[in-house]
């Protein structure tokens, strides 16, 4: 233990992702002292990522584009003076709310009063004969090599997934130059949102709905793929087999809320499929069923930007409550605010399900909970 | 076979027919007018604040599809930019005595330039006709997302959505 650094703050924030920041940003803006940790080398999550340009309503920055907002965000946790440490992989929460990091091949403690947990989610994988060939990556890979390190991938690509990653990460590989041979899908119709569809049509990019990968073939590296049809139970159809010439095959077909930290920290949890799966059971103010332990963004069920950094303000706002940073009535004010904004991006087709899935998240009972 | 947008990824006929967003046939042959071919009930808003001239409505809640008044609408295009889901085009019917200009988003490198002949393409990329471009706007507020205006045969302004990428590289 000896040659540890100790520190302390307010609120430790793990992630800063668009959910960590702007919890950040309402714990500063009362007044508390926080303390943003990042893996990366830059902040900002996976917003750096995102070069088009986002849905959802002027409050929620629509029609910027992801990494503007992500600037802005940074503009003002400079501002408030939060402290954003990067190249920092928290590795360990303590149950006397210590964080433990390393920065610097240096272990560092930082002790908190209250911990927000944004750590985001991580892509599913897929596997299949051949999936381990060089030119198999997942399209959050391929689109930060695209966006992020200029680096294009491959030149022919096979994506697998029509959900709004596949769909988006699909349009962006052919901005920065590649060609997408074709997108499958598995399920009989498309994820994602009609709009992100029709952009790759537009541009020539087939998409075969009830389709599948049955291999990836070549030497050395991924040369060709076979897909195949799938009948209407999800039974791949004789002879349907096709081989597609392609040196890269994108997956998107997932996300899976990053929850290490939150078990660590013995939060209960609950499966809610519609959120992505094991989630951390929270209240109206994002709090586990630890208290004093929070959590925000896609680690609580994966949903958008917009509605990440929203359940940051709620959860930095409910911390600077916690710490009498804020008053009762001016909290419950601020917090109503929220969430009425946040009902209203989970409605329509798309985000019902969310909805749903979230109103049962925090209604689920929870042992010693008020 | 469903038509419908979801097993396509393209809007059927039926569906932008039905759509608030897309003028009558009557108005477009009044002059330039907008298509605003967003079809899904999806959270997203900034095409009402877009129009300077109050023609497009999207109000509570915020998945409403966007209404077109247009009589409102003076086809002047700066929605077409601001549209995130680069949906909104702009034909001008008759623009000459035998072609049509339409509008439409483009992020795609190299922008092409005025003047230039270009494979122009369907909803589906396939390929309609050739076509003039006539100007390629890329002010500072359209962020990025250039608007090029190409003159192409009147029979196919309905079809003609893009330049060809399979084409034109
Ligand atoms: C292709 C694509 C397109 C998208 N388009 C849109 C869109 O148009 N509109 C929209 O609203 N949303 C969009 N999203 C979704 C949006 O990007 C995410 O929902 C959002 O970034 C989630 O925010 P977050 O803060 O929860 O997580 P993240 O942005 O993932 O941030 C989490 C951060 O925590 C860090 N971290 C995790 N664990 C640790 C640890 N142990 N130690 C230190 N750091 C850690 C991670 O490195 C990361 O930086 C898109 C996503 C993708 C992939």
């Amino acid at each position: 233990m000896g040659g540890r650094t100790v520190k302390t703050t307010q609120v430790a924030v793990i992630g800063a992702g668009p959910a960590g920041l702007a919890a950040a940003i309402e714990v500063a803006r009362a007044g508390g002292s926080v303390t943003v940790i990042d893996e990366n080398a830059k902040p900002g999550g996976q917003l750096f990522k995102q070069i088009h340009k986002f849905f959802g309503s002027r409050e929620h920055r629509a029609g910027v584009r992801g990494f503007h907002i992500g600037e802005q965000l940074l503009v003002e946790t400079r501002e408030l003076n939060v402290e954003v440490l990067l190249d920092s992989p928290v590795y360990a929460l303590f149950p006397d709310k210590t964080v433990g990091y390393i920065h610097d091949g240096k272990e560092v403690c930082l002790k908190a009063e209250k911990i927000i947990i944004a750590a985001g989610a991580a892509e599913n994988a897929l596997a299949f004969p051949g999936s381990t060939l060089p030119g198999v990556m997942g399209a959050g890979a391929a689109q930060t090599m695209i966006n992020v390190h200029r680096v294009l991938p491959g030149k022919r690509i096979l994506m697998i997934g029509s959900g709004n990653v596949g769909l988006i990460v699909s349009y962006q590989l052919m901005q920065a130059g590649a060609d997408v041979a074709a997108l499958i899908e598995a399920a009989p119709q498309i994820g994602g949102y009609g709009v992100h569809a029709a952009k790759i049509l537009r541009a020539g990019v087939p998409i075969h709905l009830s389709h599948t990968v049955k291999r990836a073939m070549g030497k050395d590296q991924v040369e060709s793929v076979e897909m195949m049809e799938l009948d209407a139970r999800w039974q791949p159809v004789a002879g349907s087999e096709k081989i597609l010439a392609v040196d890269t095959v994108c997956i998107a077909v997932g996300l899976t809320p990053l929850t290490e930290l939150a078990w660590l920290m013995g939060c209960e949890f609950a499966f809610v499929p519609g959120l992505g799966g094991h989630v951390p059971k929270h209240d109206l103010n994002m709090e586990t069923t630890v208290p004093g332990v929070f959590v925000a963004g896609d680690i609580s069920g994966v949903e958008e930007a917009s509605t990440a950094m929203e359940e940051g303000r709620l959860a930095g706002t409910a911390c600077a409550e916690g710490l009498g940073l804020l008053e009762r009535e001016r909290a419950r004010d601020l917090k109503t605010v929220i969430w009425e904004r946040m009902n209203a991006l989970r409605t329509g087709p798309f985000g019902d399900g969310r909805r749903k899935a979230k109103d049962h998240l925090v209604g689920l009972p929870v042992g010693g909970y008020e | 076979m469903n038509e419908r947008v979801q097993y396509t990824g393209i809007p059927s006929e039926a569906e932008l027919l039905a759509s608030p967003g897309v003028p009558s046939r009557q108005r477009l042959e009044q002059g330039p007018v907008a298509f605003i071919e967003c079809v899904q009930e999806i959270p997203c808003n900034p095409c009402e604040e877009a129009c300077p001239f109050g023609a497009i409505t999207v109000g509570e809640p915020i998945t409403n599809l966007p209404v077109l008044n247009g009589e409102k609408c003076t086809g002047c295009g700066m929605c077409i930019a601001q549209c995130p889901g680069l949906a909104i085009f702009k034909v001008h019917l008759r623009y000459k005595e035998a072609t049509s200009l339409v509008e439409f988003p483009y992020e795609y490198c190299p922008l092409p330039r005025k003047g230039d002949r270009v494979p122009c393409g369907d909803r589906k990329g396939d390929y309609v006709a050739d076509g003039w471009v006539v100007s390629v706007k890329n002010a500072r507020g359209n962020d990025g997302t250039a608007v090029v205006a190409v003159e192409v045969p009147r029979a196919c302004c309905l079809e003609v959505r893009t330049i060809c990428r399979k084409e034109y590289r």
